[in-house]
């Protein structure tokens, strides 16, 4: 009976465990319209809020009259800030040490800002009431423009006290909120000033917004008989808005649960707390039914954090030979109205720090001003480790602008300077601790896939022809090297609001051999559940198809931190290794208990623990799982369970090297996207598949940011991009195809090696798609134009050269 | 994105729709795709208290050829006009126009009657008509009359349909040549950055005659006869397409907006017709 044997490759096989490419099981609900997110949330009774929003980017508001909107038949209730007041919720804190407002407190500080909060049995009546309730406002100047800011005597924030320290020491100016630095400064002016080349550039990373395509919403439900709270939200850290929520209101914690149901991308929009969040709750208690809020697109984009806009001021210096010898960055960071930035409590411009990129530079100084605008709030890493995305940019701008004053080639001038694989673990000169690396492999396997030298040939024949008056479009080729810093954090020098940011894994195994799992972090959209699965099905031989996947909700899960930063894995990965290992620990023992031998004897092989030098006997999980709940043995308590808190010993270091190739008219400033080739390092791979379309989504985010997308203002702080006619979002017909590829270097710290990876495309495509703009036209001695690249700036930059005479 | 209340009708034929119009006037609206029209109304920059839907108005489908004449029902959506085999052999330019609209999605739902009746300078369809001259039939409480595509817009938003009238259906002549149409837009389901409809015919190596159209350039679809004049009697080459270019130019009056800066548009917008000009002339 030869096929009642499984051979153990159909072992390995059938546990679906790390490297296979299993199908996303999540998608069966999604595609088939079955998800459950937070408007498909119906509770009985349930009332709709909406907001009145403020028309005007900075004025004061002098009454608010509530009359007319709550005559209208279907209003129960109409908040503003004086009804907060007396709860002390008119204000809340931002993660950034700041405090923003709730509802306007007087005054607004960006268009969109919320101003009253209408209550209503039906969501029309509510948007019908807001037409209704009347503020009277007065036009105060505004302020776009940070360096502008810095420098204008009106005063945006009069709740601060002037002269008095922010969260992150002094402030030198009433519109400034912070100077962060990093790095020696004095050293390295020192060596700028005496190094054989030097070039300084203005690197503008622009502001965007990550929208989502499920906009922020919330569902309160306050139960007024056994005084429990229930909140369903968008939340990316459902976890810490227990806690945030527990401290604002005084319902003690365990009184509150939150759920976070699926949710449709995240982004970093969803991590940080909403004035509609807070109003729902507030709406709930006092009304004692339950209070839906859902945002709509234009709110999303107008008034939920946005993305980047950080002025990076750069030198960088380097011996003739192309050595780099020391980089100076500051940074003028608008931070719009409220410091409302998602980063760890003591990181105020986030791990911007990681901006000496993939290269060995001996000495480096940041300098960070954080300013007020009259912009909406935010400042959240979309997609991407905080301000990781920035400081990639940055970088691999500067490299490019260098590499042309050296006349030298871009790609041999990052290999003459990439951190070599024997400094690993490297310490850079801003403070971080590389973990592993192999940067000229990646490098080198890039290069000769995308057929780098035929190319960069091709592109001198083209320049040629375009001189000659024969062809009216260029050729760019764009490179990125990207090292990103993911996973945080160590619970020493990372936290949000207080919180320590470690992250866990609780399992348990049921009798017959299956498994539930919950984790402190929740997906919104990176298959958590396929691929968590996975790990553990290696780690305790149960098949992946056995085990359930849950998280989000705080009366079950065990406390984390949430997802974002692509924390899920270098974190909670970690934790459901070892918790898994944990289980394995003591179903060593049942199995010698039960194969009557001492515990060394007995070792794991792929699902069950056999005897050393006698395989034939053995016991498979499945056995050992029924025996923890079935039999009595002694010294060991019945059930299969185990819990995990992981506290990472360090950040992982995922990288890579992607490769744009581009064509540019520059009468029209329309390009098209002939090859792109994105080689991810993000340690060891425990789903190819899912590896492959985190890579795809974040190169199509990538190209939107660097081609079109951005949140604009005019001069008086009107949003310009307020809907998706304006705000790019690519559709299938823009996004180029994208080949992908890998090179492996596991972490040395985490447990199964892995890195994380659902932010990398970001973090590197969008230098790689800006860059092959920028070398188009490097012929023409462009140095340096502001993202993003659409139609009309690429003509612009055409225009300027006199490519257009 | 929620709309004020309104009424909803449903009227099955053109009396009736012309009776909803007579009785609310200013207050009433017919709705044919709702593809400008719903968008409008959720960002409550249409208040319409009274919605006539023309879906199940009897007479308004349809497209007929009868030789070089064409008829176009006003419900008939853009996806009907790209999936009719007769009429992208009778008149090309149609599809080639209607598959540069939107998306998918919004051409199963617009209708060239709402496109054409719209007035929104960023609408395709009405430059597309002034270029093939076409006429559209409207039909009020005095009757029927037909207005050419040429006359009928007055303003952004204002045409010379009085609120009472319906359209019914547009109708035009094909004509023997080439025809093109060339549209730059940021992405899909973008309105023209700039964009450009051409129709000429040739005599042996010279051009007879040309007729021009622009849009998104102008409050109002721009049909240029000095830009068309100057590629009749020429051999359609460089110097002539520059003439059409220029006479072009000096009739539209774009303004900046998220597209870019006037200089820009002006720029690109001699691009795109220098090269609709071509293609219509190796066609024709
Ligand atoms: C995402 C998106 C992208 C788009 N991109 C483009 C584009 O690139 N190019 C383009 O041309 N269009 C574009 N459109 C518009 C689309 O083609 C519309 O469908 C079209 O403009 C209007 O047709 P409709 O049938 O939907 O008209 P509706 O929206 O129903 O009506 C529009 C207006 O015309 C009036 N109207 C409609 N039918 C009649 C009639 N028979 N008689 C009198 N008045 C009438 C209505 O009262 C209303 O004022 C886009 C729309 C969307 C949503």
């Amino acid at each position: 009976m030869k096929d009642e044997v499984e051979s153990r490759d159909d072992r390995v096989a059938n546990l679906k465990g790390l490297g296979s490419a299993r199908k996303r099981v999540e998608d069966v609900r999604f595609t088939q319209g079955k998800g459950n997110y937070v408007d498909d949330i119906k509770l009985p009774g349930m009332l709709h809020g909406d907001f009145v929003r403020s028309p005007y980017a900075h004025a004061r508001v002098k009454s608010i009259n509530i009359d007319a909107a709550m005559a209208l038949d279907g209003v129960v209730a109409v908040l503003t800030a004086k009804d907060l007041e007396p709860l002390s919720l008119h204000w809340m804190p931002t993660l950034a040490g700041d405090k923003q407002m709730v509802l306007a407190d007087g005054k607004v500080l960006f268009q969109g800002q919320e101003v009253a909060f209408v209550v209503a049995r039906d969501r029309y009546v509510a948007a019908d009431a807001v037409e209704l309730v009347e503020v009277d406002y007065e036009e105060l100047p505004v302020l776009t423009d940070p360096f502008e800011a810095m420098k204008s005597d009106t005063v945006l924030r009069e709740d601060l006290e002037d002269g008095a320290d922010g969260a992150h020491g002094p402030r030198r100016h009433h519109n400034h909120i912070f100077l962060w630095e990093e790095g020696d400064k004095a050293a390295t002016e020192e060596v700028i000033d005496s190094a054989e080349v030097v070039v300084e550039e203005m690197v503008y990373y622009h502001r965007t917004h990550p929208c989502p395509l499920e906009t922020c919403g919330a569902v309160a439900s306050m139960d007024k008989v056994n005084g429990k709270l229930t909140l369903y939200g968008t939340f990316q850290a459902p976890h810490v808005v227990r806690t945030v929520a527990s401290l604002l209101s005084g319902i003690e914690e365990h009184n509150i649960r939150v759920v976070s149901p699926d949710i449709g991308g995240g982004f970093g929009n969803k991590v940080g707390v909403y004035p509609g969040y807070v109003c729902s709750i507030v709406a709930s208690i006092v009304t004692g039914l339950p209070v839906k809020w859902v945002e709509d697109r234009m709110e999303n984009l107008m008034a939920t954090a946005f993305a980047r806009d950080y002025w990076m001021q750069g030198k960088i210096s380097a011996t003739k030979e192309g050595k780099i010898t020391g980089l100076h960055c500051h940074v003028t960071a608008d931070h719009g109205a409220f410091d409302a930035c998602a980063d760890p409590t003591k990181y105020p411009a986030g791990f911007f720090h990681i901006c000496t990129g993939s290269y060995d530079i001996p000495v480096a100084y940041v300098g960070v001003d954080g300013v007020y605008t009259n912009k909406a709030p935010g400042g959240v890493a979309y997609r991407c480790s905080f301000r990781v995305t920035e400081a990639a940019y940055f970088i691999e701008r500067m490299i490019e602008v260098l590499a042309m004053e050296l006349n030298m080639d871009a790609a041999e001038l990052r290999r003459i300077n990439f951190i070599r694989k024997e400094q690993f673990p490297y310490q850079s000169a801003l403070g971080w601790e590389y973990d592993s690396g192999d940067y000229h492999t990646a490098w080198d396997k890039a290069l000769t896939s995308v057929g780098y030298d035929d190319l960069r040939r091709e592109q001198a024949e083209r320049v040629e022809a375009f001189k000659r008056g024969e062809t009216r479009k260029l050729m760019g080729i764009g490179l990125s090297f990207f090292t990103e810093i993911v996973g945080a954090g160590p619970v020493k020098n990372c936290d949000i609001l207080g919180m320590g940011m470690f992250d866990s894994c609780e399992i348990r195994i049921h009798p017959t051999g299956s498994a539930i799992a919950r984790l402190g972090t929740i997906s919104q959209g990176q298959g958590h559940a396929t691929t968590f699965a996975q790990i553990l099905a290696t780690e305790t031989g149960i098949p992946a198809d056995s085990i359930t996947i849950e998280e989000g909700d705080t009366d079950t899960a065990p406390y984390g931190l949430g997802t974002y930063g692509s924390r899920s894995t270098p974190v909670a990965g970690a934790a459901t290794a070892l918790a898994g290992r944990k289980i394995r620990a003591k179903a060593q023992m049942i199995a010698a208990y039960l194969l009557e031998v001492h515990d060394d004897d007995v070792e794991f092989d792929v699902d069950r623990f056999v005897l050393k030098g006698a395989p034939e006997r053995f016991k498979t999980m499945k056995e050992i799982a029924y025996a923890a709940y079935n039999q009595a043995i002694p010294g060991i308590e019945p059930g299969l369970e185990a819990v995990s808190y992981y506290d990472p010993p360090n950040m992982t270091y995922p990288f890579g090297a992607y490769v744009c190739v581009m064509d540019v008219d520059v009468d029209t400033g329309t390009t098209d996207i002939r090859q792109f080739y994105a080689l991810d390092d993000c340690g060891t791979r425990i789903n190819p598949m899912v590896i492959e379309g985190q890579v795809h989504g974040g190169l199509t985010e990538a190209l939107a940011i660097a081609m079109g997308q951005e949140i604009a203002y005019d001069d008086l702080g009107n949003c310009k991009t307020g809907t998706l006619m304006d705000f790019f979002i690519p559709t299938a017909w823009e996004t180029p195809n994208y080949v992908t590829d890998h090179t492996e270097t596991p972490s040395p710290h985490h447990p199964i090696g892995a890195k994380g990876v659902g932010e990398s495309p970001n973090v590197g495509g969008v230098p790689a798609f800006s860059n092959a703009v920028h070398d188009a036209f490097r012929a023409f001695g462009l140095r340096q134009a502001h993202m993003p690249h659409d139609h009309w700036r690429i003509w612009q930059i055409a225009n300027d050269l006199g490519l257009h005479d | 994105m929620i709309p004020a209340p309104f009424d909803y009708y449903r009227p099955t034929d053109i009396a009736g729709v012309i009776a909803l119009l007579e009785e609310h006037g200013d207050d009433a609206r017919v709705m044919a795709g709702g593809h400008s029209l719903i968008p409008m109304m959720k960002l409550r920059m249409a208040e319409i208290p009274h919605l006539i839907d023309l879906q199940d108005v009897a007479g308004l489908g349809g497209i007929t050829i009868d030789g070089s004449e064409i008829r176009i029902g006003a419900m008939t959506t853009q996806a009907d006009l790209i999936d009719h085999e007769g009429l992208a052999a009778a008149a090309p330019i149609l599809r080639e126009a209607a598959l540069q609209i939107a998306d998918p999605q919004v051409r199963y739902m617009g209708t060239v009657g709402g496109n054409v009746a719209n007035g929104d300078p960023g609408n395709d369809m009405p430059g597309l008509m002034q270029c093939l001259d076409a006429q559209f039939t409207l039909v009020g409480p005095d009757g029927e009359r037909t207005v050419a595509a040429r006359d009928f817009y007055e303003a952004a938003y204002m045409t010379a349909r009085t609120d009472e009238e319906v359209l019914t259906c547009v109708s035009f002549t094909a004509q023997p040549g080439g025809a093109a149409y060339e549209k730059q837009k940021r992405k899909i389901g973008d309105y023209a950055t700039a964009a450009a409809a051409v129709q000429l015919t040739r005599e042996g190596s010279t051009c007879a005659a040309a007729s021009i159209a622009m849009t998104n350039l102008s409050d109002v679809p721009v049909w240029s006869p000095a830009a068309g004049a100057a590629l009749a009697d020429t051999p359609v080459d460089d110097s002539a397409i520059k003439a059409a270019v220029d006479a072009a130019l000096a009739d539209i009056d774009p303004t900046e907006d998220n597209r870019g800066p006037v200089k820009f548009k002006r720029h690109v917008a001699g691009v795109i017709l220098t090269r609709a000009i071509k293609s219509a002339w190796a066609r024709a």
